[in-house]
């Protein structure tokens, strides 16, 4: 049960939180109070208003206090795991794989005793003194309920103890450094408060400051989504040979050892899917877009046009259950099974039309918003010339619109070849290199749901293989995109 | 392009001497055309919106019968001998009585309850009759007893669940001829259903225990609910809109109205156009390998889940949130700073409350799309069975397991007994229920209070 370590942690860091907000309310009761008295109430003698002096009173009492706290949190385990190093040979922590898995066990041993003690099998003292001398430490634990891998070795068990008692003292220094920082930050803001003191300007830089913090997120995002998939396709590739992973023709991963992670039967999968949802998507999208654009009266257009979004607004479950439950046995039972190609209902069919009928509005919203983008002048230069519509919107309208139309077609593909629900529902689970559509296939993403779901010990080429699977998955629509976005911004600088 | 109508449209010699008003047949050609060009966009819509019609209309009639369940109500009599052998009525004694025990009671008490309705059970052997009722009965009476010894010895009237192939048969998904085939019913189980409920005994009602109860295993499909499900949807909605709003709004503040025109400010703007267009699992392997694995956050929280749907629908939300801000006209941003307001008041005391209805808006949009988002969930372990109900947000309940609406969609649909698919059929309503709602709510903010400058 790690889980109740992990939750007695962060109620701890929850209310010390709390307390700081607490700290920084009472900052912000005084400092406004005594700005006030500063100036025997005569407000406009200060130089900043009553509330920015209390925002500043705030801010002081709320933020050192966080910031110690979260490095604190931060570097408490790193500095814990280096103290742990003396209890095992050298050698055994030089390796980063095995003190991965040692660390983890110790962690575990260090959780299964808390748990013990907060059920009251073992009292406080009975845990610091445990020793493997004494019988099964695992046996001691299942006893109370909780379940151990292996057999619990004596130097587990000791940096097991080690680290509980250090996790306490680091917990007790915790609230005691946070408390005090904002405790004297808060006293400082106190006495800094008078009428002359440019408060606003303190609180709007601190403010600028979180300003910038919040939109470096984004940037955070795509480091921590590129550094967890890099990392772990580094320990992949040291472990299975990554040019058998980019080129080989069978998947069979197997948990016992021996697997074949061959990339390419799932590549094929998921571009041949793609493929068939683009065929059903861009005829569909492109003509909708036409219509609206350039023949839909506005009523039918006011109509129309939200009832396709709507499409864009459910779930893509939702579309695996209609995948699953009608498209697949609609098709092996009226196409497939008569014309003898095969008798799965999830085939390469079924989920590249769902797919298709997915990004339909997808394609026709970001068509017509092209299409209207095209100047007026161009329309009644061609109307004026004795052509008809269609003959406009062919000869006219499309070639004007065209980067921007495969922009958009680039970015729907993007998106059909990372969708995951319809085609884990609806595509099947069998890795194949095979042009009959009606034949189950996989995906990229299947493979990646398949092989991570409920298994957190990434130790086995088998799990860290779906890291590679999301890293290549993560290249291959990354590109896309930038290419897209890359052809619609050149596009759309020719009329503006 | 001087001679394109001397050279390129004269079709035919008689071409000169035909009127305007009668087509020659080039201009027949063209005009046919521009019909069947018209008639292609026509039938586009026309599949496009039949497609979205059949979808919900499939998922509906699948459904709506999930809010219908079949109960079996019977006089049972709560045996002393048989639910508390040692007689003392002590708790720990009550509880090596299994459930076992309270399915055999229940099954005497059917038989003998039907003797004395008179129905005659005819072909059916005990072990079909037994097959009337749920597992579900049998746990739930069992829970009832434990917490309520003194109603040992007396009869009462146990209302439960029919078995999920009963209730198939009165909503039409099990009949004679599938019963045929089927090794779980059979044709006279079915006739005595109907019997029986002719006598009261099954009966079809509403079925509030589909939105309240904790899911259940294959073998009870009648007894399993979404209630964990909505609890945990409900959680990580809360926890999503706490971060995503004041952190969005913050983002986009800052790229709307302090952000230097640099490099910097370009790398942020090229990375949430492109983390915007990222697949929805990437999130999910990152979910998995900095809350979990790094952090040590606990696994299928409603914690996590919120963590991973804040990162993915933030870049939604700033998109959104920097139109509203930009739609602000300067003007009302030159007045302020006209009369001696800061930069920084100017944004929070005039720009913001003007551009407060589009934001929400956008924000609602943004947590609809987060509420039916499943890939990332599933690689953050909600796919798990979860028995308890999280406690309440207060006691930490956003720690403990919890499932979603979604993923429970999906976790019912790809379980074998087709029983679940009406349950994952009727999950899909609640949870397009409540996207309605979102969606209604941000309509009707941009209607009300959306303004044109």
């Amino acid at each position: 049960m790690p889980d109740i370590r992990a939750g007695d942690f962060l109620m701890s860091v929850f209310i010390l939180i709390l307390a700081l907000l607490v700290i920084g309310l009472a900052g912000f009761v005084l400092c406004r109070a005594r700005a006030v008295a500063s100036v025997q109430g005569n407000v406009r003698q200060l130089h900043s208003l009553p509330g920015y002096h209390g925002w500043h009173g705030f801010i002081m009492g709320v933020l050192p206090g966080l910031a110690v706290l979260v490095l604190w949190v931060i570097a408490q385990p790193m500095v814990i795991e280096r103290n742990l190093s003396n209890y095992f040979p050298t050698a055994q922590f030089e390796d980063a794989a095995q003190r991965t898995l040692l660390m983890a066990d110790v962690r575990r041993v260090a959780a299964g005793l808390d748990t013990a003690v907060a059920r009251g099998a073992m009292n406080a003292e009975e845990s610091v003194t445990l020793s493997t001398d004494t019988g099964s430490v695992r046996d001691r634990l299942a006893s109370v309920g909780v379940a151990l891998g292996a057999e619990v070795t004596p130097q587990v068990l000791e940096a097991a103890q080690a680290y509980r008692a250090q996790a306490a003292t680091g917990a007790l220094w915790r609230t005691v450094l946070t408390l005090a920082v904002a405790g004297v930050a808060f006293l400082w803001a106190l006495r800094l408060t008078q009428g002359e003191f440019r408060a606003r300007n303190r609180v709007e830089t601190v403010i600028l400051g979180l300003l910038m913090l919040a939109s470096t997120i984004a940037i955070l995002t795509t480091i921590g989504i590129v550094l967890s998939m890099l990392s772990e396709t580094i320990r992949f590739a040291s472990m299975y040979p990554i040019a058998d992973f980019f080129f080989g023709l069978t998947w069979s991963p197997n948990f016992q050892g021996n697997s074949e992670l061959g990339l390419l039967p799932l590549l094929w999968g998921t571009l041949y899917i793609s493929l068939v949802a683009m065929i059903v998507a861009v005829p569909i999208g492109l003509f909708t877009a036409i219509y609206l654009a350039e023949y839909a009266s506005a009523r039918v257009r006011s109509v129309v046009k939200p009832l396709i979004e709507i499409i864009a607004g459910i779930p893509t479950v939702v579309f695996g259950l209609f995948a699953l439950v009608t498209v697949g046995p609609l098709i092996r039972d009226w196409l497939a099974v008569p014309s003898g190609l095969g008798s799965s209902g999830s085939s390469v069919m079924t989920a590249g039309l769902v797919i298709g009928i997915l990004n339909i509005p997808f394609i026709s919203s970001l068509a017509d918003d092209i299409i209207n983008a095209v100047p007026q002048s161009l329309r009644d230069g061609s109307y004026g010339m004795g052509a008809t519509r269609s003959e406009t919107v062919r000869q006219v309208i499309l070639p004007a619109a065209l980067p921007g139309i495969v922009g958009a077609v680039l970015l729907a593909a993007s998106r059909a070849i990372g969708e995951t629900m319809i085609v884990t529902m609806g595509a099947g689970a069998a890795a194949r290199l095979d042009l009959n559509p009606f034949e189950a296939m996989t995906t990229i993403t299947v493979k990646i749901v398949s092989q991570l779901t409920g298994d957190t010990e990434f130790n086995s080429p088998e799990t860290l293989v779906a890291f590679a699977l999301g890293m290549t998955l993560f290249v291959i629509t990354l590109g896309l995109n930038v290419f897209a976005l890359y052809i619609v911004r050149k596009y759309r600088e020719q009329y503006e | 392009m001087t001679d394109a109508t001397a050279g390129g449209m004269s079709a035919g010699p008689d071409r000169r001497s035909a009127s305007l008003l009668t087509a020659d047949p080039l201009m027949r050609r063209r005009n046919a055309a521009e019909t069947r060009f018209r008639l292609y966009g026509v039938a586009a819509i026309m599949i496009s919106l039949s497609m979205l019609f059949i979808m919900l209309w499939t998922i509906f009639s699948d459904g709506v019968s999930a809010f219908r369940q079949t109960s079996l109500t019977m006089a049972v009599t709560l045996d002393a001998e048989r639910l508390d052998p040692q007689g003392n009525r002590a708790r720990d004694d009550m509880m090596k009585v299994t459930t076992i025990g309270y399915t055999n009671l229940l099954n005497d008490a059917l038989k003998s309850y039907m003797e004395a309705r008179g129905i005659d059970t005819g072909e059916v052997s005990d072990r079909e009759l037994s097959a009337f009722i749920s597992r579900d009965t049998p746990a739930q009476l069992r829970n009832q007893v434990i917490a309520n010894p003194d109603m040992l010895g007396q009869t009462i009237e146990v209302k439960g669940f029919a078995t999920g192939r009963i209730d198939g048969y009165f909503k039409g998904r099990v009949t004679r001829e599938t019963a045929q085939v089927d090794t779980n019913i059979s044709v006279a189980q079915l006739e005595l259903a109907d019997q029986m409920r002719e006598a009261g005994i099954l009966t079809v009602g509403f079925n509030w225990k589909f939105l309240t109860n904790t899911d259940a295993s294959d073998q009870r499909p009648e007894a399993a609910g979404l209630g964990i499900a909505i609890i945990g949807s409900a959680y990580m909605m809360l926890l999503v809109a706490v971060f995503v709003l004041p952190i969005g709004v913050a983002a986009s503040i800052y790229l709307e109205e302090f952000a230097p025109k640099n490099r910097w400010t370009d790398l942020i703007e090229v990375n949430i156009s492109n983390l915007a267009a990222v697949p929805s699992i990437v999130y999910g392997i990152l979910g998995l390998a900095i809350f979990i694995n790094f952090a040590k956050f606990p696994q299928s929280s409603p914690l996590v889940g919120a963590l991973v749907l804040t990162l993915m629908t933030l870049p939604t939300i700033i998109i959104a949130t920097r139109a509203a801000i930009r739609a602000v006209p300067p003007s009302i941003r030159d007045a302020a700073l006209g009369i001696g307001a800061s930069k920084m008041q100017t944004v929070f005391h005039h720009v913001l409350p003007l551009a407060a209805p589009g934001i929400l808006t956008g924000t609602i949009l943004g947590l609809a799309s987060a509420l039916g988002e499943t890939a990332p969930l599933l690689l953050i372990g909600m796919v798990a069975f979860v028995a308890n109900y999280p406690s309440g947000p207060l006691e930490g309940g956003m720690l403990e397991p919890a499932t979603a609406l979604p993923v429970q969609v999906y976790s019912w649909a790809s379980r074998s007994d087709p029983a679940f698919i009406e349950r994952s059929s009727g999950a899909i309503i609640v949870l397009l229920a409540f996207l309605l709602v979102m969606n209604i709510i941000a309509i009707v903010l941009r209607r009300r209070f959306e303004r044109r400058w």
